[in-house]
């Protein structure tokens, strides 16, 4: 899990730099600790012979964050929606739904092997706020 | 910070005193083992102050739904309290907020149990 908190240290620094206020900060840090527990935990199933690849970059329009596993792919159609009644009282299944819910756009690529996730959050234009 | 869990009990209800994080690895299986043990001691009041929790991630808040499920299942309550707003606002974006009793008010939330 030390990977984990890495990568979301990493994107917090990204976001810091990026001047995203408190709250788009704890948004982008909990969407890429969510996105990279998936990938060690559910993609790489806590293989230490798999790695997870992160790449992060600010382009001055966005930030943008691609994580990729080596694990057996998943459809992220197949996901059950943890809003509906039934799910509620799951105790898991919300990390797709979080990230999807704090970034702008989530993109899935299936690799072969693994899964690519590329989040990304818009960035304001210089003197507007979100 | 990992999680800190002191505990203290309030006319009948034990109050659990949360500080730090509940994420996979860190407070999740530590707030599983605490609420377990008050319930196989009997304990059937139970209220969790998140006034100092700063973070709480997937499997946090399915800890949290898992030991509220348990609790019911048991025949105990478990309610929430305190809530700083990331964890409010994680609440309301899960739609979690509607299965918990909260509150801000220790006093009032104490006082719901009876």
């Amino acid at each position: 899990m030390e990977s984990v908190s890495e990568v979301e240290q990493a994107a917090d620094q990204l976001a810091t730099e990026a001047g995203l206020d408190e709250d788009q900060r704890f948004h982008i840090g909990m969407a890429v600790r969510e996105a990279a527990i998936n990938a060690v935990l559910h993609g790489n199933e806590y293989d230490p012979a798999r790695q997870i690849e992160v790449a992060m970059e600010n382009t001055g329009k966005d930030l943008v964050i691609v994580i990729a596993d080596q694990g057996h792919g998943f459809n992220p159609d197949n996901v059950p929606d943890p809003l509906a009644a039934e799910n509620l009282l799951r105790g898991t299944g919300r990390g797709i739904f979080l990230i999807r819910s704090l970034m702008d756009e989530v993109h899935f690529r299936q690799l072969h092997p693994g899964t690519e996730l590329t989040l990304i959050k818009h960035l304001a234009p210089a003197g507007k706020a979100t | 910070m990992a999680l800190a869990i002191a505990s203290r009990e309030v006319d009948g209800v034990t109050v659990l005193e949360l500080s730090g994080r509940i994420t996979l690895g860190e407070g999740s299986v530590q707030l599983r083992d605490a609420i377990r043990d008050l319930i196989s001691k009997g304990q059937r009041n139970i209220l969790l102050d998140l006034g100092e929790v700063s973070y709480i991630d997937s499997s946090g808040l399915g800890e949290m739904v898992s030991a509220y499920t348990t609790a019911k299942n048991q025949g105990a309550k478990l309610k929430l309290l305190k809530l700083t707003k990331k964890v409010h606002d994680l609440l309301q974006l899960t739609k979690l907020y509607t299965v918990f009793d909260i509150y801000d008010d220790e006093a009032a939330a104490v006082a719901s149990f009876k």
